[in-house]
Formats: C-alpha cells, sequence, structure tokens
C-alpha cells in the first residue's frame, strides 16, 4: 500500500515536472519581468496544425528579430526572451496559451496570432489583464475593436477586401464573382463580406455564393454549385490548406476561372498543395518578396541565411512586431508595466518596418499600408499590381481612395 | 439537370468511400453485436501506410518523379490492407476477445478507447499537422455530356464494387462465409456444432479492416489531405450508413453509404452547404425514431 501511494507520487510529481515546459530559446537568464533580468515576451501561433506554416513563418520573423535585438544590447540592456506557446491552429487553444502566457510565465506583452478567430479568442484575455497584445498578421477589423490593449501591424480586411475588389472590378473589368467562404473562420467571413460591398459597389454581380468548414476534404458539391453560376473568377478568402484543395478539385470540375484570393492564401505550402491548378490565380499580401527597397531585400537576405528559406509575408511580419515592441519597450524607459507599454506602442511613428513604415492610428491599426497583388504563374510568385494608400490618410478612408498600380 | 447529376456522381463517390467503411462496422455488429469505434481510424491508419509507402516508392522506385503507376499503387494498397488486417487482428485479440464474456457496455467504452488510442497515437507518431498524400496514377479529366469527372472518381468506384462484390462472394459462396453467417445467426449454437468462433471473428476483423485499408487508400487518393484525426468524420458517416442500412446487414451498409453519400452531396451544393456534416446525424436522429432497424434491417420484437 504505502508502495503504491509512493509510485503514484512519484509519476505524479514527474508528470507535473515534465509536463509543457515553456519553449523558450536566445539567451539564458534569471526569468521574471522585475527590473535586472531578462524581459519575457509571451508568443502564442499556430506552430502545427491546418495553418502550420503561418506559425511557424511568424515565430521565425519573430525569433530572428528578437536575437538581433539581443545581439544588439538588448532593451536598455536587458535581453529579450520569448517565450512561444503553440495552439495547434485552434481557437480555443489560443485562448488557453494566452492565459498560461499571462498568469504562469507573466510575460509583459503578448505576440500572435495570424488566424483572426485566434486572436479574437485571445484578445479579450490580454485586454483584461491588461497585457499589450500586437497582432502580426490578423486583418479582420473585430480583432483591435477588444480593447486599447490589442494592436496591430498589418493593413485590416475592409481595405484589403475593397482593394481586391478594385483590382477585380475596375482594372480587370470583371462584372460577376461566386464567393465561397470558410464559415468556422472570422478572417474568411470578413474578407467575403468586404469584397462583395465594394464588388457591388462597383457594378459588379455576385453570381453564386456557398461555404465550406475549415479541415472540409470535400468541396465539389459547393463547387458543382457556384460552377452552374459561371462567375468570371471565384473569390475563395479562406487559408492556403483548403485553397490548395478547392483548386484542384475546381480544375476536376472543368471550372477554368481563377481563384482570387486574400493573405491566408501566403504559405510555402499553397503550391506544393494546390500544384498546376493554382496557375493564372492571384491574391493580396502584404509584401513581395523579392521587392527591390533595401529593406525587404536585406531582411531576406538574413532570413536566408539564417533558415535557408525565402520568408513569406507573415515571417516579416512577425519580423517588424518584434521590433516595434523592443522599440516601444526603449522608449518606455524602465517601466514596462501593461499601461506604460501601452502608451508607448500606441505611439509609435514612422517606424521604418520591412512591410513599409508603421505609423499607429487611434485605432491602433497602422496607417496606410501598401498592399500587393501576387499571381501564381509557373510555380513562382510574380507581382501583379501594387496599392499604394495616399499618406496621412486614416485607415478607413483610403481603403476607397487608394490609387492602384498595374506592373 | 447537369448540376442535378454532377451532385449524384460526387456523391456516389464520397458514398463508395463510406460503405466500405460501413461494411466494417455491420460484419462486426453482426457478429459480436459490438460497434467498433475504432473502425474509422483504422481507415486513418490505412491512409497513412499508403502515404509512407507511397513517399518511400517516390524516392526509391520513381526517382523521377511523377505519379507511382499502377503496379505500384497496387502494392502499396496491398501494403496497407496487410497492416491494417493486423491492426484489425490485433485489436480484436488484445482488445475485445478479454471481454466477450462482460457485460457489452465494457466492450463499447474499450472500442472508444481504442478509437483514442490510435487517433492521439497517430498524432505522437505520425505529427498532428496535414500530410498530401503521393500521387499514385496521373489525373485525367473527363468530360462527359457537361458532367465532369476525373478518372479517380472511377478508379474509387470500380475498385469499391471489386472489393463489395468480393465480400459478397466470401459470405454467401465460401465455407466460412458459411461459418460467418453461423456464428451471426446464433454465436453459441454455432460454436456447439464445432464451428471456432474464435477464428471467424478474428477473421471477420481482418476483412474488415482491410475493407477500411482500401477505403483509407481510395480516400488518400481523391482528398489529398490526411491528418491522425480524419477518421472520425467518415468513421462516424459510415457508422450512420450502417445504422441506416440496418445494422448487421451487409447490402444495407452499402447501400447506406451511398445514400449518406448522395445526400451530403445535394445539401454541400443548395444553400444550406453549412449543414452538410449535420445532415448525416439528423438521419441518424430520424432513423432511430422511425426505423430503428434500419431500412433492410428484420424489426424483431423483443420477448418480455
Amino acid at each position: 500500500m504505502r508502495n503504491k501511494l509512493l509510485i503514484s507520487l512519484t509519476v505524479a510529481l514527474s508528470l507535473v515536472l515534465l509536463g509543457c515546459p515553456p519553449k523558450s530559446e536566445t539567451a539564458s537568464g534569471t526569468a521574471g519581468a522585475a527590473a535586472g533580468g531578462d524581459i519575457l515576451v509571451g508568443e502564442y501561433g499556430s506552430l502545427t496544425g491546418t495553418e502550420a506554416t503561418f506559425g511557424q513563418s511568424t515565430h521565425n520573423g519573430i525569433m530572428m528579430a528578437a536575437d538581433e535585438i539581443n545581439a544588439a544590447g538588448g532593451v536598455n540592456g536587458r535581453k529579450i526572451k520569448v517565450i512561444t506557446e503553440d495552439d495547434q491552429s485552434k481557437a480555443e487553444e489560443a485562448a488557453n496559451a494566452v492565459q498560461k502566457l499571462i498568469s504562469q510565465n507573466q510575460v509583459v506583452a503578448v505576440l500572435g496570432e495570424v488566424a483572426s478567430s485566434s486572436s479574437i479568442a485571445a484578445a479579450p484575455i490580454c485586454q483584461s489583464s491588461k497585457v499589450p497584445m500586437i497582432t502580426p498578421s490578423s486583418t479582420n477589423p473585430e480583432v483591435t475593436k477588444k480593447g486599447d490593449y490589442i494592436f496591430r501591424m498589418c493593413f485590416t480586411d475592409d481595405y484589403q477586401g475593397h482593394s481586391l475588389a478594385d483590382y477585380v472590378g475596375q482594372t480587370l473589368g470583371v462584372k460577376s464573382a461566386a464567393i465561397l467562404t470558410d464559415v468556422k473562420s472570422d478572417y474568411s467571413q470578413g474578407l467575403g463580406h468586404f469584397f462583395e460591398e465594394r464588388f457591388t459597389q462597383l457594378g459588379g454581380k455576385v453570381v453564386g455564393r456557398a461555404s465550406y468548414a475549415k479541415g472540409d476534404s470535400d468541396f465539389r458539391a459547393q463547387l458543382t454549385s457556384v460552377k452552374g453560376s459561371n462567375p468570371q473568377v471565384l473569390f475563395v478568402p479562406g487559408y492556403y490548406t483548403d485553397i490548395g484543395q478547392i483548386a484542384n478539385q475546381a480544375k476536376d470540375l472543368g471550372m477554368t476561372q481563377p481563384l482570387v484570393g486574400g493573405d491566408g492564401w501566403e504559405s510555402p505550402k499553397l503550391i506544393e498543395i494546390g500544384g498546376k491548378a493554382l496557375e493564372g490565380c492571384y491574391y493580396s499580401n502584404h509584401y513581395f518578396y523579392a521587392d527591390t527597397a533595401p529593406a525587404v531585400r536585406n531582411f531576406v537576405e538574413k532570413y536566408k541565411q539564417r533558415y535557408g528559406v525565402t520568408p513569406d509575408a507573415l515571417a516579416a511580419l512577425g519580423y517588424d512586431t518584434m521590433r516595434v515592441l523592443a522599440d516601444a519597450m526603449k522608449r518606455a524607459g524602465g517601466k514596462l508595466d501593461g499601461t506604460s507599454l501601452r502608451d508607448a506602442i500606441a505611439a509609435t511613428k514612422d517606424f521604418s518596418g520591412v512591410t513599409g513604415t508603421i505609423t499607429l492610428g487611434p485605432d491602433r491599426n497602422p496607417i496606410g499600408k501598401k498592399l500587393v497583388i501576387e499571381e501564381i504563374r509557373n510555380a513562382q510568385l510574380t507581382l501583379k499590381a501594387t496599392v499604394e494608400p495616399q499618406a496621412n490618410a486614416p485607415a478607413e478612408a483610403t481603403a476607397t481612395s487608394g490609387t492602384t498600380k498595374t506592373q | 439537370m447537369q448540376e442535378l447529376l454532377q451532385n449524384l456522381l460526387n456523391g456516389v463517390a464520397v458514398g463508395a468511400i463510406y460503405a466500405l467503411i460501413a461494411l466494417g462496422y455491420t460484419m462486426v455488429y453482426g457478429i459480436l453485436k459490438l460497434i467498433n469505434f475504432a473502425h474509422g481510424d483504422v481507415f486513418m491508419l490505412g491512409s497513412f501506410v499508403g502515404f509512407y509507402a507511397g513517399g518511400w516508392a517516390g524516392t526509391r522506385l520513381h526517382a523521377q518523379g511523377g505519379a507511382l503507376g499502377w503496379w505500384t499503387a497496387g502494392g502499396i494498397m496491398l501494403l496497407a490492407m496487410i497492416v491494417c488486417g493486423a491492426v484489425g487482428y490485433l485489436n480484436e485479440r488484445i482488445a475485445y476477445r478479454p471481454l466477450r464474456n462482460s457485460p457489452r457496455i465494457a466492450s463499447l467504452i474499450t472500442a472508444i478507447g481504442v478509437s483514442f488510442l490510435l487517433e492521439y497515437g497517430g498524432q505522437f507518431v505520425f505529427g498532428p499537422d496535414p500530410k498530401f498524400f503521393p500521387l499514385l496514377v496521373e489525373k485525367h479529366l473527363i468530360n462527359a455530356g457537361g458532367v465532369a469527372t476525373t478518372n479517380y472518381q472511377i478508379i474509387v468506384l470500380v475498385v469499391a464494387i471489386i472489393f463489395m462484390a468480393l465480400l459478397q462472394y466470401i459470405i454467401y459462396g465460401t465455407k466460412f462465409g458459411r461459418a460467418m453467417r453461423a456464428v451471426s445467426y446464433n454465436f453459441e449454437t454455432a460454436s456447439l456444432m464445432g464451428i471456432p468462433t474464435d477464428r471467424v471473428i478474428s477473421t471477420t476483423f481482418i476483412i474488415g479492416s482491410m475493407l477500411a485499408a482500401v477505403a483509407g487508400i481510395l480516400f488518400g487518393l481523391s482528398y489529398p489531405k490526411i491528418d491522425p484525426l480524419m477518421g472520425i468524420m467518415p468513421g462516424l458517416k459510415a457508422f450512420i450508413a450502417a445504422v441506416l442500412g440496418g445494422i448487421g446487414n451487409v447490402p444495407g451498409a452499402v447501400v447506406g453509404g451511398l445514400i449518406i453519400g448522395v445526400i451530403e452531396s445535394f445539401v454541400g451544393g443548395s444553400r444550406f452547404s453549412n449543414f452538410r456534416d449535420a445532415i448525416a446525424f439528423v438521419i441518424l436522429i430520424a432513423i432511430l425514431l422511425f426505423r430503428p432497424s434500419g431500412l433492410f434491417g428484420k424489426y424483431q420484437a423483443e420477448k418480455v
């Protein structure tokens, strides 16, 4: 009896000790946010699951930035230590991960997610704990509306949807489109809505509409129904895993229309999954990897050296996010409590990042970020158009008055 | 009209896969009155065997890239059947046989446990990320009078029909089949008549799991994204298909699978595409309410 008790105690203890050690990288040092030690920054992301490359790329970008900052002497003499939690591409896990980062690891700020549904699930937790959260690449407008501690580093879906509709409806002169959205994703629903809003304003017609659920494997029924309405383009604002399969099944059904989507397509896996079926399809993105701007060239070079692959937009946004946070922490001086850090992040102005110059507006979204439209040609991404928002205008207004430059 | 035919064709192609899985549920239930909830996960294992074997064959035998060809595809399917057959056998031998004389609920809970073991063991071994099934044979588009299809859908249908016919032959044309039917009819009497019931039950599990492996390969061929939890939904739907056809009834499972596939396809193509996954469960509830014995099952009044 005593023996049994001893064994079960040992097992229980070892489980507690071994269970879920926080994955931390970079320099060692005493934990805690207290003065003197490392500054703990939390990151939650989809390192595994259906959107695995989103989380992995973002993580790479963040780690590269953190290491560069530490190599340059850290923030006010203290090193940054990133604690990463995997949310398995699930919104409910994202909420758990953030809860853990805040209550157990006591991080000073939280970075993440890519998928808007996950950011929307995690944001209220950061808001109520008064820990600033910066999402590198969630585009759904709702994310930053969760409170004044929630910031964003990328453009929003109203701007993205309107710009895409402008491009498709005006520049390409497309008159009819079908929309296929993911019912489980706030991102997909939002982007689909904003695209349709602008597209119909421009005189276009949405002739077919269908929905699927993330993780489905059969899309033929929905595609059959939109095929019947014979649209000129098929707008699919989804994530890359589903997109690759949708493209393939659309081709199987003899559909020749190009698929059009948003930044959720951005993944090195997209072309691997979709293959030839994606030729001639195009999507909007945050940056073009072969951009000639020195900031982009420099970043791509360093990233390739470190990870051996070309960085996607999510890596670039992760990199920018970490650097903006470090910049804000520097400006906040020694005070890294939630309120001081929040105010410092909110005051970010003219920060020169890889994805453009970042100035945060009163709605905690960056003002006037550039958008690119990329086309898939010969299994390569090519730049199709660049949308330059007018400088110094609030994000909402630029969405309708942006100028499109076709390459 | 074209849309109708197209949906029908898509539905039949999915339904054939459900039917193959449903056969495993219904055979095991027919003999043991056990719902083998781990069956959907055996289907997942079949896909993963195909994924790894295909990956290996792709680098070793067909280094030039492209499709693997018919012979390799056949070999991969055979390998998946052997592995899944072995898993089915071990599953019965280790998890269910020791509990055969316990209350039925014990076996049922064990089945759920085995199912979780395979799902999360799969996540541990294969990793939770989706993987992409290798290209077994080159894909061709076929357009017949406005209805578009691929040779994949035709392969799925032909292979499914071959295996169903084979099963029909085993059950009604061989001595083993007769033994199986006898055990299913009355377990005790069959064993008194000298039928080796243990061996019959093991073989039933092996055959059912092999059919699941075939379904796994066909699924990977038509829907190349596979992950360790992929067996849950098709498994549940195949179970519903078996209930719809009358659980324990072999032709019923095939018809049930096809009906579920076609209904899903039509719902998916309508305005209610959100409810596609729900519709199978609505059917389950309706069947249990109005015809608990299923379409082909015999209703047996319980003597009190």
